[in-house]
């Protein structure tokens, strides 16, 4: 059977965006990516959303479908985390696989940034440690990072260089990307200086908060002849959940993301060495290194030194998160993963300007929920 | 905001009920034999419901830690900097608890601890089952 297709993909402006509202975003994005596409809002049939901390509401599929002035026949949330984006695409791919959609719309946004408090979105976010045994001791989202980081340094000899050799290459490729949020140059010494958050992440370590939305158009294999640009196949997907709370945590080295990228992998019929470009969640450093060493794309404890050597450059082993990520680009919730979906597709599109990886035919997305606790995994490719 | 205090359900009782008496416990399948913690309704090796409790030594070593330094919400920005810990049990399973007593700059994964309870914030709390260095 032929694979649904990704048609259009847009974000917004990211960063601080006073003024913005979730809603604005989504339906911001929501629209450039159907302009992306070369379709009108009156043929979308399917809606996907994802959820907002500054507009929370229990049916936001449907909120976002009445701002838009569309009546989709088929629309939900989909909550997974940070893994949304990527799961948002797996439904949207089976729906239009089944028929039951032609062309679904997925989209995320929130002003985080502008739209709560520091303290707010940090307290928010710790909500999701487990309320008996996790959050009675001060636990937040970067401190049940930590607590992986501090073991996987212990197992495999990663180093702090090695971490922070991640924020730089980041920042490094945010410097390329007109509109990233972060683009002062950083160095390995700025990271080991920074503010400590919660041993041995410092601020670097730490994604960013943000104002963003961002979406994209998935149709069926059939319906992309309608649609404006060259469509990028979903050529294999996969999800994997091991936890929810670290404390339930089967391993703090081994992911779901080995089995979510093995069977994305194994759908599209290729390897991981086969990968010209990779957008892989990187909420904190020691998660982009943890993952790029699960799913195999780096040796046990490789990926540190390799990092400090280039390996994610543009033309390097495997360039990836060539946007910036999380740490760099732009972290406005469910739209971070959603970040690196839209580069993905602008990278196998060859519309990457200043940053275009050469050549490059096949993209992995990557993301993680909770405490590396829900993975899931894209196979995209060049039509 | 105050502290995030544990409330019990009926899941989890058993095992608040346990740290009044002094006593931190796991639940051990009547079936397989493994031990679990937290507490769940079935066993997540080989989901039977038979589920009975037993007492852990209490004993344990650190899997992992972390001094905090950014507090998830105000209640905890007293305490600043506090060390979270990974405890593995001796008995096997994981429990998150604070490391009290210890100096961050010290602490090394392996080390041995002692689990202890902290007095109830407030009355009619439970205490909460801590950390401490074996010496
Ligand atoms: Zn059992």
């Amino acid at each position: 059977m032929p694979s649904p297709v990704i048609t259009g993909a847009a974000d917004t402006e990211v960063g601080k965006l006073e003024g913005s509202t979730s809603l604005g975003l989504q339906a911001q994005a929501a629209m450039a990516a159907v302009e992306d596409a070369g379709l009108s809002l009156a043929e979308i049939d399917g809606v996907l959303c994802a959820y907002s901390f500054t507009e929370p509401h229990l049916m936001l599929s449907s909120v976002v479908s009445e701002f838009l002035g569309i009546a989709p026949s088929y629309s939900v949330a989909v909550q997974a985390g940070g893994a949304t984006a990527c799961a948002q695409l797996v439904h949207a791919a089976a729906l239009v696989e089944s028929g039951r959609c032609r062309h679904v719309l997925v989209v995320c946004g929130d002003n985080r940034l502008t739209g709560m408090t520091r303290d707010r979105a940090v307290a928010a976010l710790s909500e999701v440690g487990h309320a008996q045994f996790e959050r009675p001791y001060g636990i937040s989202v970067p401190s049940a990072y930590a607590l992986v980081a501090r073991r996987y340094m212990h197992e495999y000899g990663v180093t702090l260089e090695h971490l922070a050799g991640v924020a730089v290459a980041h920042r490094k490729n945010a410097m390329r990307h007109p509109k990233a949020q972060m683009r002062e140059p950083i160095t390995l010494e700025d990271v080991a200086r920074s503010r400590p958050i919660s041993t041995p992440l410092r601020l670097l370590d730490c994604c960013l908060i943000s104002d963003g939305g961002a979406a994209v158009v998935v149709s069926a294999a059939d319906a992309a002849r309608d649609t404006r640009k060259p469509g990028i196949a979903i050529l294999g997907t996969g999800q994997m959940n091991t936890h929810e709370h670290i404390v339930a945590a089967p391993s703090f080295t081994d992911f779901g993301c080995k089995q979510s990228s093995a069977q994305a992998f194994g759908r599209a019929g290729i390897k991981a060495a086969d990968i010209d470009v990779a957008e892989i969640y990187d909420s904190f450093t020691i998660t982009l290194l943890a993952e790029l060493e699960s799913i195999g794309f780096f040796g046990r404890g490789e990926a540190g030194p390799a990092i400090l050597s280039g390996a994610l450059d543009l033309d390097g082993k495997l360039p990836c998160n060539t946007h910036g990520g999380l740490l760099s680009y732009a972290h406005s919730g469910a739209a971070g993963g959603m970040f690196h979906v839209v580069e993905a597709v602008r990278q196998l599109r060859g519309e990457a300007a200043g940053r275009q990886v050469a050549n490059a035919r096949l993209g992995f997305v990557h993301g993680d929920g909770g405490i590396l606790s829900v993975h899931f995994s894209l196979v995209l490719g060049r039509l | 905001m105050t502290k995030p205090l544990p409330h019990p359900n009926a899941t989890t009782q058993p095992f608040w009920s346990g740290c009044q008496q002094g006593r931190f416990e796991l639940q051990r399948c009547e079936a397989c034999g493994h031990m679990q913690f937290p507490p769940r309704l079935a066993c997540t090796s080989c989901h039977s419901g038979a589920l009975g409790w037993v007492n852990a030594s209490g004993r344990g070593t650190v899997y992992s830690f972390t001094t905090v330094y950014r507090a998830p919400i105000e209640a905890f920005k007293p305490d600043l900097p506090y060390i979270i810990a990974m405890i593995e049990l001796e008995e096997g399973p994981r429990a998150m608890m604070n490391l009290r007593g210890a100096d961050p700059e010290r602490i090394a994964i392996g080390m041995e601890v002692e689990i202890f309870f902290e007095p109830p914030a407030a009355d009619g709390g439970y205490p909460l089952p801590q950390a401490r260095l074996r010496s």
